[in-house]
């Protein structure tokens, strides 16, 4: 603590105190492209408050300045906004350039960071305060609150972002630029990252996002990294959260440096532990969960050049409710018609099987010069391994053994630029390479659901956008991806021929080794994606977008070669050799109103997949421990369309309402059966109070309701019980109840000490203790969601 | 510009290389290790009579469904003592799971249901480190002729002690065996 604070006086001392006020600052402001002058550019030096215009040779005057460290801001029409730092000890002389031509279209955003494009889309973004005060919450719990996103979830700790229904593969997540390759195939495997490291969150709700991949059919979560300033200063965050719902808490820290050549580094890191977690009437045991994270940077950024070096590595270990650790359709059906989970102990802070133990880790090296022809080169290469544990119920030497130990290695190395084009307003081509290795460790006795493999990718990019008048601009992208796959499976003999695979894939079979068959498959996929859009200005308050989306998802591993029990599920999983591409077109439209009163967005979207690929359960199967549901892969055409509002209405200067409601609905074509854990209708409503006497005081009092979802597909089926001699029905599709938590927040900015900013929050989640299940939850079959819970944060920007 | 562009295809190159440096050796097959692929019930009556109770499954969650045999009918108003075998064939030699239910007896405990026209009697023969019934060893009395099902189940860590039914005892099933029992 004494060493933090005496750097920070360090940091604070380099102000210089000796004055000097005779001095000129003088410079010009130049088109980064081709130095041509810039006119009319704004000028400000933060420090004074002062500003100034340049002129027709671009260039501006400062007079009395004294001798000091400044930051000068530059502000240009039709530029991105440029801050750069000075050190006035004489008269000064300074060349600004600008990137001109960037971004005609940045005018009509309103979060205009990135690369400029996909601009024709609503994009909810989380800022980094929305992220401050979620520090505690995984990243599927977090963007579970925006509007089209649901969480689908194992428990209240293993949650994924699920777009409009669509979630696992067909979401692509963009951790600071690295594409996460962490077995996201599986509906029980969570993202594996710290939303702590990110400086804001973009959802793109559709493939047209086609830089980072042309198979995101459900859509994109962008993940961005804080941006560092090319000056000298130390800055940091803090942020800590206590809770009574596990009884525990989160804590993060992290300090960037940057010095005035560009060189800069950061560090930060977060651990959090809970106990059992509580439903309103009794504890889920085995739910506690351990998390911890660290990311450290070290890079140089100049104005024309830029390297950066950058490791992170999370490790989350999390217990599965003892309750749903299941073997076979007498287990499920009892602990159907149990009201209470079968397993409730004491609590306890203790992680028991079955359980889940992930470390991802993620290397990237990345560098980029600005030409004046190619505009900006990027160049990266990632790194990223994850290893992930699952433990089961076992007996005897077997006991403390992992059931599953699965390792995937990815390695991807990109390159992209900008070049400047007559036609364009901006242009961006892109080429990628990626290879994965996923292998497991045969030690756990346990035959591989998912085998060994290898997967190769090269993509292909180019993306262009056209203001076509000051009001309309038009963006088109266009991308063409190649995989490569080989597997080594052991599949059952008898799979294997009643699929009859032996006479469609020969040449797959290495040996036959009796019950079990030794594979190498082997497949290529082509798949073109494409996306056009328009962003049209109607006036200063609405804007119109529309975008037509074409991606292409190749099978995975899960849905090519799953093939056996899969524990936590309870059933028979298994998947098809003969699957190809899904195909996704997907028109969707948007109407934004922005005045000082209202705040206003619609997206109404349909898209039509052909060969979705679904699991649906096909039979039952016997063996020695009773019967298991078989749940096999299949390919149908389908369609989806739905919609999602966001309403802000200030009534008064205290008091505003928010609203937020999103609807899909889902069927396949030819039978008109709803797909399987869509999204109920949901709607937010938020009533906030400000006051503006106290800063950044907000009190906010928020209902959540959920309706049932009344279109599912029937998915039951029938189990011999010993006890009465009979078959009886295993309900494992009829969705909960509709359920309606209130949930209410009190923030507010504590007193500033120095140059930080400090706030409090304390927040009551479920305030009236309901008790409900959500239907896209896993574990909804066993117990009830989680009660009350009390979260007091406090986080701090210094 | 040039150093830089060099350097990227450089890196690319790496990386193709790489990929073609490929391993090409088929990984480990792996046996299921605590898979139970066969129970066998050994009734032993009195006289000297064994009838056997089996059911065997060598590709356990594998397509293959158990195969179940019943070796002869039972003798009605008689006592048998009854045995349990569990099994693991996918190795060799066969791997004795009764021992390790038998180690961690407290853990684990087998139930007999009866269907159908049937008229038995079963009770436990052997007990855990807390004097909780196990079944490994069982004894089985029939009383009048009939026809019907013996369900053979298997709980892994159930409540114990337990009002000896299977929806009081809670716990996973390990093994659910049916099998068809003419008394006569």
């Amino acid at each position: 603590m004494h060493r933090i604070i005496s750097v920070l006086l360090l940091a604070f001392s380099t102000v210089i105190n000796a004055q000097d006020c005779s001095f000129k600052f003088t410079g010009s402001i130049l088109d980064q492209h081709d130095d041509s002058p810039l006119s009319r550019a704004i000028i400000s030096i933060e420090e004074l408050n002062a500003t100034t215009f340049s002129d027709e040779r671009g260039t501006f005057s400062f007079d009395n300045i004294c001798n000091g460290h400044y930051t000068i801001v530059v502000e240009h029409a039709q530029c991105k906004t440029k801050m750069s730092s000075i050190k006035v000890k004489d008269n000064t002389t300074k060349i600004l350039r600008l990137e001109h031509h960037y971004e005609k279209l940045n005018e009509v955003i309103v979060s205009g960071s990135g690369d400029g494009f996909n601009q024709t889309v609503i994009k909810p973004t989380l800022s980094q305060e929305d992220i401050a005060l979620g520090s505690n919450q995984s990243l599927g719990a977090m963007l579970s609150k925006v509007s089209g996103v649901s969480g689908l979830s194992s428990g209240n700790s293993i949650i994924k972002p699920s777009i409009h229904g669509l979630h696992s593969s067909r979401v692509t997540i963009i951790n600071a630029g690295v594409r996460m390759e962490d077995q996201e195939w599986g509906a029980e495997h969570a993202p594996n990252l710290d939303v702590n490291q990110a400086n804001s969150i973009e959802i793109i709700k559709n493939a047209s996002a086609l830089q980072y991949s042309g198979d995101a059919i459900g859509g994109f979560v962008i993940i961005k990294p804080q941006r560092i300033p090319i000056k000298d200063t130390l800055f940091g965050k803090a942020r800590w959260t206590a809770q009574t719902n596990g009884q525990g808490g989160s804590l993060h820290a992290g300090m960037t440096k940057s010095t005035d050549f560009g060189w800069y580094g950061s560090l930060e890191g977060t651990f959090k532990g809970y106990g059992d977690f509580e439903a309103p009437d009794y504890i889920l045991s085995n739910t506690g969960m351990r998390s911890n994270s660290v990311a450290a940077v070290i890079g140089k950024n100049q104005f024309k050049r830029g390297i950066e070096l950058k490791y992170s590595r999370v490790e989350n270990k999390i217990g599965i409710l003892r309750a749903s650790h299941l073997g076979g359709a007498q287990d499920q059906l009892l602990a159907l018609n149990s009201e209470v989970p079968l397993i409730i102990r004491d609590f306890t802070y203790d992680i028991d099987r079955p359980k889940q133990e992930v470390v991802h880790e993620i290397l990237s090296a990345k560098g980029y010069i600005k030409s004046r022809v190619l505009g900006k080169i990027n160049v990266r290469y990632d790194y990223q391994n994850n290893h992930r544990l699952e433990f089961d119920i076992r007996r005897g030497s077997d006991q403390n053994k992992a059931s599953m130990d699965l390792s995937l290695i990815t390695q991807s190395i990109s390159i992209d630029m900008a070049p400047v084009s007559n036609w364009f307003s901006n242009l961006k081509l892109g080429l990628g390479g990626r290879k994965l290795q996923n292998s497991s460790d045969p030690n756990t006795g346990v035959k591989r659901l998912i085998p060994d493999f290898n997967r190769y990718d090269l993509g292909a990019y180019v993306l262009a956008g056209k203001a076509l008048s000051d009001d309309l601009a038009l963006e088109f992208g266009a991308r063409l991806d190649y995989s490569h796959i080989k597997a080594f499976k052991y599949y059952y003999t008898a799979l294997w021929e009643e699929r009859n695979y032996g006479s469609i894939y020969p040449d797959f079979v290495i040996e036959d080794l009796g019950t079990q068959t030794l594979t190498q498959p082997k497949f290529d996929y082509l798949n073109p994606s494409a996306a056009l859009g328009l962003n049209w200005s109607l006036n200063a308050q609405s804007t119109i977008l529309l975008n037509l989306a074409l991606g292409a998802r190749n099978p995975n591993p899960s849905e090519l070669f799953s093939e056996g029990l899969h524990h936590s599920a309870s059933r028979i999983e298994i998947g098809d050799l003969r699957f190809t591409s899904e195909i996704s077109k997907n028109i969707s439209a948007g109407y934004r109103f922005q005045n000082n009163k209202v705040t206003f967005s619609i997206h109404p979207f349909l898209r039509f997949i052909d060969r979705f690929i679904l699991l649906e359960p096909t039979g039952v199967q016997q063996t020695i421990r009773g019967n298991f549901q078989v749940w096999s892969y299949r390919q149908a055409n389908v369609s989806l369309a739905g919609m999602d509002l966001d309403a802000r209405v200030v009534l008064n200067q205290d008091i505003a309402l928010e609203t937020q409601c999103a609807l899909v609905k889902s069927y396949e074509v030819a039978t008109g059966t709803p797909l399987i854990n869509m999204p109920p209708v949901n709607a937010i409503n938020t009533v906030v109070y400000q006051n503006q006497n106290l800063p950044a005081f907000e009190l906010r009092i928020e209902s959540d309701h959920t309706w049932r979802q009344n279109e599912y597909p029937n998915t039951n089926f029938e189990a011999f019980i010993p006890e009465s001699q009979s078959f009886e029905l295993v309900d494992v599709s009829t969705p909960p109840d509709a359920y309606h938590l209130m949930n209410l927040e009190i923030r507010g900015q504590l007193k500033n000490l120095g140059k930080s900013k400090t706030i409090l929050s304390l927040r009551v989640n479920n305030c009236f203790n309901v008790r409900y299940r959500n239907y896209l939850n896993s574990l909804r079959f066993y117990a009830d969601d989680l009660g009350r819970n009390l979260l007091l944060s406090l986080t701090t920007n210094f | 510009m040039i150093k830089f562009l060099s350097i990227s295809s450089i890196l690319f190159l790496a990386l193709s290389l790489h990929s073609c440096s490929d391993d090409d050796t088929p990984p480990e097959q792996i046996n299921e290790e605590e898979v139970i692929t066969t129970l066998v019930v050994t009734l032993t009556a009195d006289s000297g009579q064994a009838i056997e109770l089996r059911s065997q499954d060598l590709d356990g969650e594998g397509p293959n469904e158990p195969e179940i045999t019943v070796s002869d009918n039972l003798a009605a108003n008689t006592m048998y003592v009854g045995s349990i075998q569990v099994l693991n064939q996918t190795v060799d030699p066969a791997e004795p799971i009764h021992e390790e239910i038998s180690e961690e007896s407290d853990e684990h405990q087998f139930f007999y249901t009866q269907g159908g026209n049937l008229d038995l009697n079963t009770a436990y023969l052997d007990f855990d480190s807390n004097d909780h019934p196990l079944g490994l060893a069982f004894s089985l009395t029939t009383n009048t002729a009939g026809q019907g099902t013996m369900t053979v189940t298997l709980r892994h860590e159930p409540l114990k002690p337990n009002d000896g039914t299977l929806s009081g005892a809670g716990g996973e099933t390990d093994i659910s065996v049916v099998f068809p029992i003419t008394v006569e």
